[in-house]
């Protein structure tokens, strides 16, 4: 296990940002990931207007967009964080399994998660968040 | 969030009943993109409780022309009438779309109720068995009937003033889709009376609690 008090050069732990307009689903997520990443920082976010405002207003490294909210939808919040974060690891979450949303998912390089959510399915795309991560941090 | 005795859902369980509608319409579509080769683009569900005279009001004030209905009843742990509602000439594309796009008019006038039920029954039955599924409950669903006309026609109101329950409140949720490269919109309802509305309710939060990991799924 993890030694309790980090050592000065501890990296800064990760933070996720959960956006659905749904607050159970943003629970379902958060509860999730917290028994998956106890470590990682979760902030939530209720529509794409308040999740661009949230990875202006501080740190965001991995991004859990759901896809059918009012106003902009998660591929359009998707395509807008990916333009402004290339590296970004980002999962768009959805139970409308049509072929179009998961290849516009592909296209900007998001991951498509079946709704409703399993911790299989998030454990799997935040493992392979976390590499990409750890990849982009190694100089 | 209080937890008053009205027949309304609390905060919670309306943004979790709207999540479980969510969940089934998406899934539903899917399968109509399946059938029909172009993708189905949706709305976000609202859910009201309000009158059934107000609910045919709200779809008819958004649709002039005359409209054409497939529903379907469901009954179980709740119980409801489902709807899949279109402008009559969208229900005409819809059948081109599923059926074939070289049919004559008159091929689509002969094909068009039959490919309308098997339309609706397999958006109808796939909304409906992923939100029992999901309640962990079992809904029989009955078979599709088509009915013809404005809005308080389709909501069965048809005989005006002494209609009965125009009055009654129930649960009304709706989703409007659209087909994309294709002039097809339409409606996804539901209708529950109030006493379903009861038991649905307690669904909603055991749905919640297992959500929430409270309960062992």
């Amino acid at each position: 296990m993890l030694v309790m008090s980090q050592p000065p050069t501890a990296p800064t732990p990760v933070t996720v940002l959960v956006v659905d307009d749904s607050k159970l689903a943003r629970a379902v997520a958060v509860r999730l990931l917290r028994q998956i990443r106890p470590d990682w920082v979760v902030r939530e976010a209720a529509n794409a207007d308040e999740a661009v405002k949230a990875v202006a207003g501080g740190p965001v490294d991995v991004a859990l967009l759901d896809f059918n909210m009012p106003g902009k939808d998660g591929l359009a919040l998707a395509e807008e964080l990916r333009a402004e974060r290339p590296g970004m690891p980002i999962a768009v979450i959805s139970a409308n399994i049509q072929d179009e949303v998961i290849a516009r998912a592909r296209e900007l390089e998001a991951t498509f998660l079946a709704k409703p959510l399993t911790g299989d399915a998030l454990a799997g795309f935040l493992s392979g968040a976390t590499l990409r991560l750890r990849r982009s941090n190694t100089p | 969030m209080s937890d008053e005795a009205t027949i309304g859902l609390t905060e919670l369980q309306q943004d979790a009943f709207t999540e479980l509608v969510n969940i089934g319409v998406s899934r539903a579509a899917a399968s109509l993109r399946q059938m029909i080769g172009t993708q189905v683009l949706l709305s976000v569900p609202s859910v009201e409780i309000v009158s059934r005279q107000a609910a045919a009001r709200l779809i008819g004030e958004r649709e002039a022309a005359p409209l054409v209905v497939v529903h379907q009843d469901f009954e179980g742990a709740f119980a409801g009438r489902a709807l899949l509602i279109f402008p009559q000439e969208n229900g005409r594309e819809l059948v081109r779309a599923v059926a074939g796009e070289d049919l004559s008019p008159e091929e689509v006038a002969a094909l068009e109720d039959e490919a309308l039920a098997e339309t609706g029954n397999i958006i109808l039955n796939g909304c409906l068995a992923t939100m029992a599924n999901m309640l962990q409950r079992t809904l029989t669903m009955s078979l599709p009937g088509i009915v013809r006309g404005d809005g308080p026609r389709i909501f069965g109101m048809d005989a005006g003033e002494a209609a009965p329950g125009a009055d009654a409140l129930v649960l009304f949720l709706y989703i409007d889709f659209s087909v994309s490269e294709r002039d097809i919109r339409g409606y996804l309802a539901m209708l529950m009376d109030l006493p379903s509305l009861e038991n649905l309710r307690m669904l909603v939060d055991e749905f919640i609690a297992r959500a929430l990991g409270d309960l062992d799924a």
